[in-house]
């Protein structure tokens, strides 16, 4: 048995992590275009700053809760927010409405965030120019006017939120006929307006759609909506550590207007420009795009990583569980329940409950990938000891086997070909879900994956999506190569 | 001289054997012989021990079970299990070899005592090449006596020989277990349902009856001097007979 090389394997695996090192910067962003384009610009400015440190980003991480959490632990050093979303999400207090409030409240948890950037992303409506134009429309009381005529079509969170239509309506008394409110998919709520199905839509107020679609963003003239100011967050301890970085990136404070917003979201979106030429466009630099087989070739390495230390765990763990299943049938229970039952876990719902003990990064990531490829693994190896005849282990007993020599000399050999099989399922499945690992940060194939998802960019989903593909496929042809070194001759001509 | 004295064995407090005795002197053949149900096969189990008994002993030339070691014991008796019971994942070669292999046999040895064995069971070289699944039912079963007498053991134990193969080679097989059972010299016991197995292969035959011995003795006296109806039944029942003055 090879066990000892494979050990040593596995903890040359876990002590390669594939953390920065304590001197990097690391930028973080969330899983869209605007949050992408703000955290690369952080990253370039910090990369030009007098005193250069070497930044590491980490695009495309997740929502909220994963960035502030990667931010407490130290997994990143600053990512863009919004000041709404931090008084609402993070200090679970919406009341707090100043960018002086949310500050003082942040401080207390070590967090410093800058002055805003300059725009506000808030919940908005919209009208076609034209529209607006015929009948002279420009805040959003305006609309009043047009309440017996006017077709609404509103996506359904935007329906559902406590600060969305229903208080609108209230607060600016609009009395719009509800059989003219349609609620709509949000994405196709552009196409329906520009085909003058409906009149008036809710958007952000910094999306790309609304130039492509020639949309005016009415003015909300009675403060309904919260503010959404955009700001830099980062730990005290950073700001600190790095005040020259720090104010690097205050440079922008005030200087990133909605409509400048709006179009370099457009140009990701639309245009399809990369989010690295388009973040130097805003520093009125240009910067090289990282090539595509370099990402690639980092990414593999990332993802083999993950792929590589969930097997080994599940070769070490599942195939010990297995044969401790099949041996003892109350244990065996138990053990084939919970498996089964941290597979029926949904993959993102596993990663969040994993975060508050691993935090983020790949240690979470790692750790959903083993117990996803342990039931595979556990399964197989059970079944396939439990397919053995009886008979043959009684033979082994009255031949004077010990109960090691058994296992080793006829129960393992015997199952070998669903062990292979458990082995095989759970690396081919690691590697699908190994793609997630990119929303806690973890790298992988999954970042050009989720990151062309949230830019709508078919080309960079590809450079993660193939990859992936033909790595399960090398998977598939190896195993297969395996099987015929591995399995005994005996077992595989019948 | 294997020795099976005043066995008892229940489960759950069903008795499977009552007090049963054999006695095979050394170089001797014998069968143990029964329907399903009669308690063959637990005490098959029993002399493998496989499973442990109530009250009684197994003794072989004098010395109990118990005072052997379980490698030990099972070095006392060579055992082939119906079918040959061969490893499906092991050549004919690495089934012979595994017992002597795990005993750290030096391979040179090990290929000498699989020469002459070969020799004894009258088996070509290129069958062991083979895995189980690519012999004839004959073959396995010459490989599974190999298997048994690797060892060397003074007692070979023998389960439903040829329960498995088809009546022409039974009865060609028959003929040279015979021939090997004598060239070995071993103290030999068949447990089977078949009678004429049982009379061709063994002096003494002990019929068997809901876990006791209904009688023991040789095949003639069994015909002759029945102990009870029971005996003349079991023999009526089996549909060919040999000719009661002695074996073809």
């Amino acid at each position: 048995m090879k066990t000892h090389a494979g050990l040593g394997l596995l903890l040359a695996a876990f002590l390669v992590p594939g953390t920065a090192a304590a001197d990097d910067i690391v930028v973080g962003s969330k899983i869209f275009t605007e949050s992408y384009v703000l955290a690369e610009l952080a990253a370039q400015t910090l990369e030009a700053s007098s005193t250069p440190v070497p930044v590491v980003r980490k695009l495309g991480m997740g929502s909220t809760g994963i960035l502030f959490e990667s931010l407490n632990s130290g997994a990143i050093d600053v990512y863009p927010d919004y000041t709404g979303t931090l008084a609402e999400a993070i200090l679970k207090t919406p009341q707090l409405k100043s960018v002086a409030q949310i500050r003082a409240a942040l401080l207390k948890m070590g967090i410093a965030i800058s002055e805003p950037l300059g725009f506000n992303n808030t919940y908005s409506l919209a009208v076609k120019e034209d529209f607006a134009n015929a009948h002279g429309l420009v805040k959003i009381s305006d609309l009043g006017r047009l309440r017996a005529t006017i077709r609404c079509g509103f996506s359904y969170e935007f329906m559902d939120r406590q600060d969305g239509y229903s208080g609108l309506a209230g607060r600016y008394r609009l009395g719009i006929d509800s059989a003219h409110v349609n609620r709509m998919e949000h994405s196709l709520t552009y196409q329906a307006i520009d085909q003058h199905a409906v009149d008036v839509i809710d958007v952000y107020s910094t999306d790309a759609k609304i130039k492509k679609f020639r949309l005016r963003v009415l003015e909300d003239d009675l403060h309904y909506f919260p503010s959404y100011q955009a700001v830099w967050v980062a730990r005290t301890a950073f700001v600190d550590r790095y005040p020259a970085q720090w104010r690097a990136l205050r440079q922008w404070e005030g200087r990133i207007d909605q409509d400048r917003m709006q179009d370099l979201n457009a140009q990701v979106d639309i245009d399809k420009r990369n989010v690295t030429e388009v973040a130097a466009g805003i520093r009125g630099t240009t910067a090289d795009a990282p090539t595509a087989a370099a990402q690639i070739g980092r990414r593999t390495l990332e993802h083999l990583w993950l792929v590589g230390v969930s097997l080994a765990f599940s070769i070490f763990v599942g195939i010990p569980l297995g044969i401790l299943a099949a041996r003892h049938r109350r244990t065996g229970q138990v053990i084939l329940t919970l498996s089964a039952i941290t597979q029926t876990v949904p993959s993102l719902a596993l990663l969040c409950f994993l975060i508050p003990v691993f935090g983020v990064g790949a240690k979470p990531a790692v750790a959903a990938l083993c117990l996803y490829s342990l039931l595979p693994v556990v399964l197989n190896t059970f079944t396939g000891i439990r397919g053995i005849d009886p008979r043959h282990l009684e033979n082994a007993k009255a031949f004077g086997l010990t109960p090691r020599q058994i296992l080793l000399s006829v129960i393992l050999p015997l199952a070998s070909p669903a062990l292979l099989t458990g082995i095989r399922t759970a690396t081919i499945v690691s590697i699908g879900t190994a793609t997630l690992a990119a929303l806690v940060g973890a790298g992988g194939y999954g970042v050009p994956i989720v990151s062309g998802l949230s830019l709508n960019d078919v080309p960079t989903i590809l450079t993660g999506a193939i990859p992936a593909a033909i790595m399960a496929w090398v998977a598939h042809i190896s195993f297969n190569l395996l099987g015929k070194i591995v399995i005994p001759a005996g077992l595989q001509a019948s | 001289m294997l020795v099976l004295e005043h066995i008892s064995k229940g489960f759950d407090g069903h008795r499977v054997l009552s007090d049963v005795s054999v006695s095979v002197p050394t170089g001797a053949t014998h069968a143990l012989i029964g329907s399903s149900g009669s308690g063959k096969t637990t005490l098959l189990r029993i002399t493998l021990r496989l499973i442990d008994l109530d009250q009684g002993m197994v003794k072989i030339d004098d010395r109990p079970l118990s005072t052997f070691g379980p490698e030990a014991w099972a070095d006392q008796i060579g055992y082939v299990p119906q079918d040959g019971g061969l490893f499906p994942h092991l050549t004919g070669q690495q089934n012979v070899a595994l017992v002597p292999k795990l005993r750290r046999w030096k391979a040179q040895a090990i290929q000498a005592r699989l020469a002459q064995l070969q020799t004894l069971v009258a088996l070509e070289s290129s069958v062991l090449q083979r895995y189980p699944h690519q012999m004839s039912g004959g073959q396995k079963q010459r490989v599974a006596i190999m298997r048994a007498a690797m060892m060397d053991p003074p007692v070979m134990l023998l389960d439903e020989p040829m329960a498995a193969l088809d009546p022409l080679i039974r009865s060609t097989l028959q003929q040279e277990l015979k021939a090997i059972f004598q060239r070995l010299g071993k103290t030999v016991l068949i447990v089977t349902h078949d009678l004429g197995e049982a009379v061709f292969l063994a002096e003494q035959i002990t019929l068997l009856h809901e876990g006791k011995v209904v009688q023991s003795g040789t095949f003639r006296e069994l015909l002759l001097r029945p102990a009870d109806a029971f005996v003349t039944a079991f023999i009526n029942a089996q549909r060919t007979l040999p000719d009661p003055e002695g074996p073809r």
